[in-house]
């Protein structure tokens, strides 16, 4: 028996519920988004030392699994790629390479300040920032950044996500 | 044997090879010429009065308008037997960049002359494999030398040109951006 003297309710902004009649209606962009941030896979690919620390945020102290993120060994099965450490012009074919192999939807995260700008290597060998042949997302600065940090900017990443509209198409 | 005792020995077996005996911060180096060096270390590796059976380190150094010859290789030398250690330092002037390869008696010497060679521009004669072994294989330049730009050569790499040029092209592909 459906219940229509409450009507619709309201749960949060934009979801509403028929009492009883275990019916939701919200638009689809909320959730398609609600669904990718949830379990947001990023793939393991480290450069530097900041891929220690984000093994750490990996681990059981900051237990990445319970933001839905789990570390996938092939981009074809991934979402986003954390960009952590330092960028050789050596290494980014090969970190372009990989990037181009994840499905869309796809996101960067820059982790340290390497992969924002460079960091101090000035030099002939490094990138000044892996957002001269990648499109980055979050920069999250700091040499390497603490775990914390890593969380914050995958969590700014999830709100982003969150806000994003009509992306299922390469169709503008 | 102390370094300054292994030094004197060798300048005593090789006068018109040794240049000088160097001291600094106590630390000896033999300072020798290019053209007999393999023989020399052979002799150090063979003679078990010395039995340097284990090469430390190799590695070159860029001397620019500091010393003539400008460049040199330094070979650490060390015994496990004998817990001595020595310092060779070879001079390699500008002009014929090359001096025989030690890896006939050190294996070990392989990567290391390579990379000497990658960041220097110094060629090991009879080398089995001398390629680059840290940059891209078609780089151009040696890194490591006084006259190097820092930042890298006007002329970007061929490698990471291509992947700025892949970046602008697959732009048009991504969803929404």
């Amino acid at each position: 028996m459906i219940d229509t003297s409450l009507g619709l309710i309201d749960v949060e902004e934009g979801i509403r519920i028929i009492p009883g009649a275990n019916t939701i209606i919200t638009s689809l962009d909320k959730l398609i988004n609600w669904g990718r941030l949830s379990s947001l896979w990023p793939v393991t690919f480290g450069l530097a030392c900041c891929a220690i620390e984000m093994m750490t945020t990996g681990s059981s102290h900051y237990d990445l699994d319970r933001l839905g993120i789990i570390f996938r060994g092939s981009p074809r099965q991934a979402d986003c790629i954390i960009i952590a450490g330092t960028v050789t012009k050596k290494m980014a074919p090969v970190v372009r390479k990989v990037y181009d192999q994840i499905p869309e939807p796809r996101y960067v995260i820059a982790m340290g300040s390497c992969a924002c700008t460079g960091n101090v290597y000035r030099s002939y060998s490094v990138v000044q920032g892996c957002d001269t042949f990648l499109p980055v997302d979050v920069y999250i600065p700091g040499c390497p950044p603490r775990p914390e940090a890593l969380i914050d900017g995958i969590i700014k990443l999830q709100d982003k996500m969150r806000t994003e509209r009509m992306r299922w198409s390469p169709l503008k | 044997m102390e370094p300054a005792e292994i030094a004197a020995k060798i300048k005593e077996l090789y006068p018109a090879d040794v240049v000088d005996v160097r001291d600094f911060r106590g630390q000896c180096a033999l300072v020798v010429k290019k053209d007999d060096i393999l023989e020399i270390l052979m002799r150090l590796h063979d003679d078990p009065e010395f039995n340097f059976d284990f090469l430390k380190d190799l590695c070159g150094v860029d001397y620019l308008s500091k010393r003539t010859p400008r460049f040199e290789v330094i070979y650490q030398l060390y015994s496990i037997q004998h817990k001595h250690m020595i310092r060779i330092a070879v001079q390699v002037p500008e002009k014929s960049l090359s001096l025989e390869s030690c890896t006939c008696i050190w294996n070990t010497a392989n990567w290391h002359e390579r990379e000497c060679y990658d960041m220097y521009g110094i060629v090991f004669e009879n080398h089995p494999d001398l390629r680059r072994v840290l940059m891209p294989e078609d780089w151009e330049g040696y890194p490591l030398r006084k006259d190097y730009p820092v930042e890298g050569p006007e002329e970007e790499w061929r490698g990471f040109k291509e992947v700025l040029q892949k970046h602008e092209e697959y732009k048009k592909y991504e969803w929404n951006r």
